[in-house]
């Protein structure tokens, strides 16, 4: 049996359709096959709240009178993208002074979405169309024209889990990661991941409606370092970093329930970005799909003190049982994004379906296949 | 019984080999939790002593009357709960095991018992919601 889009938006209109997040269905495909599935839910809704870099956002200041062409752009002492004049910005969640560096991108769009005032201060050199040179003012979210959140790559299909073989400790992006051993930890959310439950983008492309950050946000395209060739596991999962999504929304609407700054010791500013996707169980292949629990996801375990060399794999249940057994080592885990938060994006988005205040969206343009990643090749090397 | 106290140690009474007494003379087990001496200056000792009460009340006399300043531990470390994510970030640094975070409600647990105040959870926290006080009891 198959279902089209618009038949489980009929449904979502009438306040029918049948709606579990991923961890639920999960726990019923136990008990019932693909088809059964197939036949009894709709839609299944995923979670996601992690460290997400590759985010930022879009601003416009408006103009002031006399107009300037801002050139070099300072937010709260912060220098923000001055490539995108007049008066546009991109704010980069890692941005920052490194005179202040636990202060940056990512807090300045904590800041906006609360509603604080941002000082703003900007330099351009001045045209005979913007004649103004330097400029100083105070903004905020209503001040701005558009705040747009835009994220080039979100999502991560499958992240790694990073340990630490060597004698010392290490900061990075994945935690603080002890000498020898003596932890590990991981960022996706397993069975409910977004990217997991739907790993061939069957139903997730440009124009795919999501939840991003408390609003409605959209799929724009894949994300950077979209990755569609890695090995799989037996039940068709990469077994390592996969595929991403480049996302888009309001950021006057977001709230900070689901987006938070970030700042890691000697790392640096991040931004923690809440995603849910919403599956539509279109057929018996995509009900089997959703159907995957945390035992069936492979990972793989990486020495970050070592090149990221490869220890081994292991999987979801492994990890959130507190601890995995890798190359003959018995690691402690953790988690470093927030399993409870993911599990209620995927509540929020399962009670706006249910309620018929959010509609799917089929997408205007598949996923790329085929695609694999070009590295950097670094020059002069030896001067 | 088990107690943490921070032993602080005048310029001159760093030279005696007080952990060695306590355990000789008093019977007192003695676990170092963290240590700030240079020789020559004064310094800070956090340790944690297990003993009857009898033989801890001894002991700390015998380390009061060798000019040492002794100060039970009430080790604070507090957490801003309404603003936590429950990321895990704290727990997986926390090698000690006060701070936990696990199946099946993933929200983060504080068992101050199991602290030893290395201030790991105040460097990983990235949304810096910690903070830890020595106070004296």
């Amino acid at each position: 049996m198959s279902k089209t889009y618009e038949e489980i938006n009929d449904k979502i209109k009438k306040g029918t359709a049948v709606v579990l997040t991923a961890e639920e269905v999960s726990e019923l495909a136990k008990t019932l096959s693909p088809k059964e599935i197939a036949h009894k839910v709709d839609v299944v809704t995923t979670g996601t709240f992690g460290a997400m870099c590759s985010s930022g956002a879009f601003v416009n200041f408006g103009h002031s009178n006399p107009p300037i062409r801002m050139e070099r752009i300072e937010l709260n002492g912060v220098q923000v993208s001055g490539g995108l004049a007049a008066v546009d910005t991109y704010i980069g969640a890692t941005d920052c002074n490194p005179a202040r560096p636990a202060y940056g991108g990512a807090h300045l769009i904590e800041d906006l979405v609360n509603g604080k005032d941002i000082r703003l201060e900007a330099w351009g050199k001045g045209t005979d169309c913007y004649p103004r040179k330097h400029i100083e003012a105070v903004i905020n979210r209503n001040t701005v024209n558009e705040a747009i959140m835009y994220n080039p790559r979100n999502s991560y299909q499958n992240y790694n889990v990073a340990t630490n073989g060597s004698d010392r400790i290490i900061y990075t992006y994945m935690g603080t990661l002890l000498p020898g051993f003596r932890n590990a930890s991981y960022s996706t959310s397993g069975e409910l991941s977004p990217l997991l439950n739907d790993p061939e983008c069957r139903t997730i492309g440009l124009g795919t409606r999501i939840f991003l950050c408390g609003t409605e946000g959209y799929v724009t395209w894949n994300g950077t370092q979209f990755h569609s060739t890695k090995e799989l596991n037996g039940y068709g999962l990469p077994v390592s970093n996969a595929r991403t999504i480049a996302v888009i929304g309001n950021l006057k609407e977001m709230s900070t329930e689901f987006l938070r700054a970030a700042y890691y010791e000697k790392y640096g500013v991040s931004l923690f970005v809440g995603i849910g996707v919403p599956i539509p169980i279109l057929d018996e292949d995509l009900a089997h799909r959703v159907s995957i629990r945390n035992e069936q996801i492979t990972t793989s375990v990486l020495d970050y003190s070592d090149s990221s060399r490869l220890l081994g794999r292991t999987t979801y249940a492994d990890l959130q049982s507190g601890e995995i057994n890798v190359a003959g080592k018995k690691i402690r885990t953790s988690p470093v994004s927030s399993i409870s938060k993911a599990r209620e994006i995927a509540e929020i988005l399962k009670a706006w379906i249910e309620k018929g205040q959010f509609l799917l969206s089929a997408p205007v343009k598949p996923m790329p296949v085929g695609t694999s990643l070009n590295s950097l090749k670094a020059e002069n090397e030896n001067k | 019984m088990t107690k943490k106290y921070i032993l602080t140690f005048p310029v001159d009474a760093t030279d005696r080999s007080v952990t060695y007494e306590l355990i000789k003379k008093f019977d007192i087990r003695i676990n170092i939790l963290k240590a700030e001496i240079e020789i020559g200056k004064s310094g800070q000792l956090l340790v944690e002593l297990e003993a009857n009460e009898e033989q801890l009340e001894r002991g700390i006399k015998y380390l009061k009357e060798s000019g040492i300043i002794v100060s039970a531990l009430a080790n604070k470390i507090s957490h801003d709960e309404e603003k936590c994510i429950n990321c895990g970030n704290c727990a997986s640094a926390c090698f000690s095991g006060a701070l936990t975070i696990k199946a099946p409600d993933w929200k983060l647990k504080f068992d101050p018992a199991k602290c030893i105040i290395c201030k790991l959870c105040l460097k990983s926290c990235p949304l810096k919601l910690f903070k830890i006080e020595f106070a004296e009891q």
